[in-house]
């Protein structure tokens, strides 16, 4: 039924400080389906967008070790020649600040019409035009033919945010990469560009890896998610398994550090600690655990792997089976464990 | 007793052009805006960008001019044209959204906290010092860090930087624009939960500009949603979240992602739904400019923007 179109293995992306590497995605290793959505989530410095701009062969200078294999082929450390052929055609991305992502001296036809120049040789300068009105409306834009010949500036947060991902649609590619498509814009926005999103992906049946830290875009969007801490895959599990019945520590913590929208919720949870830095990150023994000291110890593995806790549920460290918020104590921690 | 009564607020930017630069048009950012806020209440400011929320709030603390309309703290009146300008700004302090570049990045943490008193009270170089720390202690912030520098700071340290920065001169009202908005979800919960102390223990006011609905659940007692320069609906948390009456707050509540994959569907019919309503009503909750209607109440609590029956 649906193939496998991107296998991780083993990746590490090592950036270099001072004289030494020091791994900021260290030996993550996933899979994507045709038409899945997988999320990867995870706060600031925990090794999310060095994963995807991974992915795109989009870092300078650093070290990948691993293998990224895209249909079957490798495309980690591939020269530029070969990559350019592949991104922007099979694989694209969508950028989290349109404003940025846009150049500003460019009307959006000129825009879109550059990747159709690269990957579409044959194409004449009207057809590039014409094409581009189509995306343009394609992606929900009211009188397309007025605003290829805008300038960014021209148009609002929302709209820029649909021509990305006009463009990253224009050849329709099989894997697309979304890099906090939504952080910057407001929520009615928000909501309209997730609609269209899950509406392109079905369209082209191609895989979508969404990075984000909004755990609400993450229950709507994805069919599987994984929560990066640290450079690492802590916790992965489709999305009910996740929100329902969360395992690692962290991913508890995450969840319950969002305002909910129930009103009985009066304090929010607060993660100990802060996330280290990339030069402090502890390459021994459980990571998260500086950051849940109430938990002995012992309760770590030396060396934590992902553990399949049940189908496709895969939980790293030991520590899951002893996790427990402070705010409640120990006792109430067991009796909910008998009860349940 | 309302702290803070803004009454018909408006705001209109200029826009110039022409060979004389004369004024051809202008921007309503804020245009005809009335709420009030109650002595150790929070008060929340939703809309989306461009909604005018922001402008509100500088408008309170004398950072914008006003062009129509009148705000008084306290019974003071803060714009008026005669007679002896009130300063309140002693009693009325910012919070500013990205901890980032809201604290001088030349300074010490010492000369941004102090730097309020510095204005305002004499005190010698060995009281400051005192006071400095008290605040930072009241903050979470270690007595050491007195003569660091903001870039040695995470970004919820620094948010809470600019906290004890605000309430160093024991301010009455608090205005937090967007204060958790550029901070990551577990250091967002660790300042919200903070500002929920800091209003408990010092009986501060809090006036919460915010586009998150989600964050202004959890924090405020009453809101008010902006849209264009207007506000279209105001009552009290549980009116706003139960017994939305206007179309636009329907639409921003039901954008509101569901943190439960298992409602994914329901939600997304019910978006939908929305949307359609919104499109087919929308000459029923505005006027032809696309303006909002006069706010009515429609219970003591609860003020929304209809038009006028019949």
């Amino acid at each position: 039924m649906s193939k496998t179109l991107l296998e991780i293995k083993n990746l590490t992306t090592s950036f270099r400080i001072g004289e030494e590497y020091y791994a900021a995605v260290d030996d993550v290793s996933l899979n994507l389906q045709e038409n899945e959505v997988l999320a990867i989530v995870g706060e600031s410095g925990s090794g999310k967008s060095a994963t995807a701009f991974s992915l795109m062969g989009l870092h300078n200078r650093a070290k990948i070790e691993g293998e990224i294999l895209f249909k079957g082929r490798d495309i980690a450390n591939l020269p530029a020649s070969k990559m350019n052929k592949i991104r922007g055609n099979e694989i694209s991305m969508i950028f989290q600040d349109p404003l940025t992502a846009l150049n500003p001296l460019m009307e959006i036809g000129k825009q879109i019409g550059e990747v159709l120049l690269l990957h579409k040789k044959d194409m004449s300068k009207q057809e590039r035009r014409d094409y581009s009105i189509q995306l343009l409306e394609r992606v929900g834009l009211p009188r397309p033919e007025r605003v290829v010949d805008q300038f960014p500036h021209e148009l609002s947060g929302g709209m820029r945010q649909r021509v990305i991902i006009a463009i990253a649609i224009a050849n329709k590619p099989e894997l697309l990469i979304a890099d906090e498509p939504t952080t910057a814009l407001d929520v009615t926005i928000q909501a309209q560009i997730l609609d269209l999103m899950r509406e392109l992906k079905d369209d082209l049946n191609s895989g979508v890896i969404l990075i984000t830290h909004d755990l609400g875009v993450v229950a709507e969007m994805a069919d599987r998610v994984a929560v990066m801490y640290a450079g690492q895959i802590v916790e992965i599990a489709d999305v009910e398994s996740l929100f329902v019945n969360p395992q690692h520590p962290y991913t508890r913590s995450l969840l319950s550090s969002v305002p909910a929208t129930d009103f009985a919720q009066d304090r929010l949870h607060v993660i100990q600690g802060i996330v280290p830095s990339l030069k402090n990150l502890p390459r021994e023994g459980c990571r998260f655990k500086e950051r849940i000291p109430w938990i002995e110890d012992t309760a770590h593995e030396e060396d934590p792997q992902l553990h399949e806790i049940s189908e496709n549920h895969y939980v790293r460290c030991t520590c899951y089976q002893h996790f427990y918020f402070p705010e409640e104590s120990k006792e109430e921690q067991a009796n909910g464990v008998t009860e349940s | 007793m309302a702290l803070l009564k803004v009454d018909d607020l408006k705001i209109h930017f200029p826009i110039r052009g022409g060979i004389l630069n004369r004024k051809i048009d202008e921007v309503r950012a804020v245009d005809g805006v009335s709420f009030e806020v109650k002595e150790g209440q929070t008060y929340g400011l939703v809309g989306e960008s461009g909604s005018g929320k922001t402008t509100t709030g500088k408008a309170i603390m004398g950072l914008n001019s006003i062009t129509d309309g009148d705000i008084y703290f306290e019974d003071a009146h803060l714009n008026a044209k005669k007679g002896k300008k009130v300063d309140v700004r002693k009693d009325v302090q910012m919070i500013f959204q990205d901890p980032y570049s809201s604290l001088n990045p030349r300074k010490r943490v010492l000369d941004i906290v102090a730097e309020p008193f510095r204005n305002y009270e004499k005190m010698s170089k060995s009281e400051e010092k005192e006071k400095v720390k008290d605040l930072l202690e009241r903050v979470g912030i270690s007595k050491d860090s007195l003569f660091k520098y903001p870039h040695e700071f995470s970004g919820g340290q620094r948010q809470r930087i600019g906290v004890a920065r605000a309430i160093a001169l024991n301010p009455k009202l608090i205005i937090a624009d967007e204060p958790v908005s550029a901070l990551d979800v577990s250091v967002q919960a660790q300042v919200l939960n903070f500002l929920q102390d800091i209003q408990k223990d010092l009986n501060l006011t809090l006036l919460f500009i915010a586009h998150d609905l989600g964050v202004i659940k959890h924090m405020c007692d009453r809101i008010g949603i902006m849209y264009q320069g207007r506000l279209v609906e105001e009552g009290q948390k549980e009116d706003i979240f139960n017994n939305p009456q206007h179309i636009y707050t329907k639409r921003l509540v039901a954008a509101i992602p569901d943190v439960d994959p298992r409602r994914r569907e329901e939600h997304q019919r019910f978006r939908a739904q929305v949307k359609e309503e919104y499109q087919q009503s929308f000459y029923d909750y505005f006027d032809e400019n696309g303006m909002a209607h006069e706010l009515r109440s429609i219970s003591d609590t609860h003020k929304v923007a209809l038009p006028e029956r019949g």
